[in-house]
């Protein structure tokens, strides 16, 4: 019989307080997954999200809220810009691509963007990756009340093609401020696992001119999505001389990873204290070992010194203890797996329905072998303290009493 | 006297003192000499608290003597160090205890491979036909507390048989048994050292038990420190 045996036994012979113990690191070491996972996946896939742009071009203000306004479909525009700006942004040389962003109306919360067909067909949101539709849809026709819907709106909302619906006014739901025209869904998309997702796409001019809107600013734009030429390092720095430095009246933010970096950087401190909650959980947990174990030692002790008796060596009955916390530790850690994946599906959930962006609990990361190795190092340094206890052990008194 | 040749247990002069309660060292066991002869059968009595355990944990290697030689099959128990003795007691040495002490996690069956797992290794074809042996060959995967005290006694025979010992320790085996059970078990034990030509030193103060060994030494009589003992206890 292995060591192993030994330990395994044991912990079916103490299956209660194993599976407390085991599920308490469980617990620790979802929740250090979890928290990582986020944290790396949502920092890595929020400055890399970009739709395939290089920048935003917006009114004068936070660059941070023009990119996720425009980019993530959160925030409030921070103001409009008049058709003219598009037009001269459109036109210089240095830029590929420009499309301009309308917003203002949502449907039940969900809201509505106004754009150009460029941005479905001249758009790459991913390298070699093209926005799509599902089959029996099409894109709108720009000159007619006619929507594109993101795949989770649909998915939500029960949307799908030939379905009609009245716009709301501004961009947070509110029943009273239900536009008078009707919309026509031509286009499901598919998922592209990007804010896109979320939104429910409209002519530009849907937008500009929709009943009760100003009349005045029928032709502005809130944000214009750019894209510059492939090869012209330098066009993003000329241009961010221009408007930002130069200028006053518009913001351009470039690049919109960079922006977005800013971000993490500035909530960088919720980061840490989220990931030092989980190193304290983790503590926690390696305590509940060691208090686990360690009370136990006392009705062990006979037990113990059987093993010895039968020739078991003082550093194999220590062996076997820290085998066993290690052994707690790797079940809890391996149903720690279980945890995180819960964990993640709630927290991923909120993600894409707050930004559309899809994070995936399956995506390694290397937490995912160094937390387990880490709790079953820390789970087996807690047992040299109950170990040591059994090491000393003394056979001939806890065997029977002497005669 | 007994012939060197077939002389299987040795000891000369050995002490064995603790440390009592109030800081004085009492010595437990003072025997100037003991010897036992390979596959005999000795049965030592002695009231409680005459140093019996402490001397068949002394020779077991459990314990360390004080002073004196213990040489068991020709190899100095004594003067090995403690991983040597415990190897030693795994290879050697069968130990039968009063209160079983069988490992309440395991199986019939486990008990006695573990016992095998210290000392000549697992062979789990060899366990079962012990425990056959003494008659639990349908109660193998029982857990001890499913088992009566005469039943698990018969699994601590099985497991002190398990690495064919030169030596088998019994301390007050049939201590916790009924007259029926005690009968059985020391029969049991008797027949299974004999079979397997190991020794037996078997330890009790049961009168009725003793009277079925041929050979009886009063522990008292080869002890030196038993009056002082006594006094202490």
């Amino acid at each position: 019989m292995h060591l192993m045996g030994i330990v395994i036994r044991s912990l079916r012979q103490h299956a209660l307080s194993t599976a407390v113990t085991a599920a308490s690191v469980a617990l620790a070491g979802g929740l250090l997954l979890t928290v990582w996972v986020v944290k790396t996946q949502s920092q890595a896939t929020f400055t890399g999200v970009n739709e395939g742009f290089d920048a935003v071009l917006g009114a004068r203000g936070s660059k941070l809220q023009l990119v996720l306004n425009a980019i993530f479909h959160l925030e409030t525009s921070p103001g409009n810009l008049s058709w003219d700006d598009f037009r001269q942004i459109q036109s210089n040389p240095s830029v590929e691509l420009a499309v301009p962003l309308a917003v203002g109306d949502n449907y039940r919360g969900y809201r509505l963007v106004g754009t150009t067909p460029d941005f479905f067909d001249r758009t790459e949101y991913a390298p070699g990756r093209h926005f799509s539709l599902q089959p029996g849809g099409g894109w709108f026709d720009p000159g007619r009340r006619e929507a594109v819907v993101g795949a989770f709106v649909a998915r939500k909302m029960n949307l799908k093609v030939g379905d009609t619906f009245h716009p709301f006014h501004g961009l947070i739901f509110d029943e009273k401020n239900q536009h008078a025209e009707t919309y026509v869904v031509v286009g499901v998309m598919k998922p592209s696992s990007t804010p896109a997702d979320r939104v429910i796409w409209i002519p530009l001019a849907g937008i500009q001119r929709m009943s009760g809107h100003d009349p005045n600013a029928a032709t502005d734009v809130s944000a214009v999505l750019v894209k510059l030429k492939a090869g012209n390092a330098i066009a993003g720095f000329q241009m961010d001389l221009m408007y930002n430095k130069q200028g006053n009246r518009l913001t351009f933010a470039w690049p919109i990873g960079r922006v977005m970096a800013e971000l993490f950087d500035k909530i960088g401190w919720f980061d840490r204290v989220l990931t030092l909650v989980s190193y304290l959980v983790g503590l926690v947990a390696a305590g509940s070992i060691l208090a686990s174990i360690y009370n136990s030692m006392n009705e062990r002790r006979r037990e113990l010194a059987i093993l010895r008796a039968l020739g078991a060596r003082r550093t194999t009955v220590f062996a076997a203890i820290v085998l066993e916390a290690a052994t707690i530790s790797a079940v809890g850690s391996l149903a720690g797996f279980g945890f995180y994946l819960v964990l993640m599906a709630v927290v991923a959930g909120i993600i894409q329905a707050q930004t559309g962006v899809v994070l995936d609990p399956f995506a390694f990361n290397p937490v995912m072998l160094w937390s387990p190795a880490a709790f079953i190092v820390l789970g087996a340094l807690t047992g040299i303290v109950p170990a040591v206890k059994a090491y000393r052990t003394d056979v001939a008194s806890n065997l029977a009493p002497h005669s | 006297m007994t012939n060197d040749k077939s002389v299987l247990l040795r000891i000369n002069g050995l002490r064995k003192s603790f440390v009592a309660p109030d800081g004085t060292r009492q010595t437990i066991v003072d025997l100037p000499q003991f010897s036992l002869e390979a596959s005999e059968q000795l049965a030592l009595a002695g009231e409680s608290g005459s140093g019996k355990t402490t001397f068949l944990n002394l020779i077991a290697g459990i314990l360390k003597p004080d002073a004196g030689t213990i040489e068991l099959d020709g190899v100095a128990v004594s003067a090995l160090s403690e991983s040597q003795r415990d190897r030693f007691r795994a290879t050697r040495i069968g130990y039968i205890f009063q209160t079983f002490n069988l490992l309440q996690g395991y199986t019939c069956l486990e008990n006695v491979l573990l016992g095998m797992s210290f000392g000549a290794g697992v062979d789990r074809e060899r366990a079962e036909a012990l425990l056959k042996r003494v008659g639990l060959g349908d109660r193998l995967h029982h857990r001890p507390r499913q088992l009566s005290s005469g039943q698990q006694q018969r699994v601590a025979v099985a497991r002190a048989l398990a690495n064919r010992p030169k030596l088998v320790l019994a301390d007050e085996p049939t201590g916790n048994l009924d007259h029926k059970n005690s009968r059985e078990a020391l029969a049991l034990i008797r027949n299974a050292c004999r079979e397997d030509g190991a020794a037996l030193l078997f330890v009790s103060h049961d009168r009725e038990v003793l009277g079925q060994f041929e050979k009886v030494q009063d522990f008292a009589k080869i002890n030196r420190a038993t009056a002082e003992v006594t006094a202490c206890t």
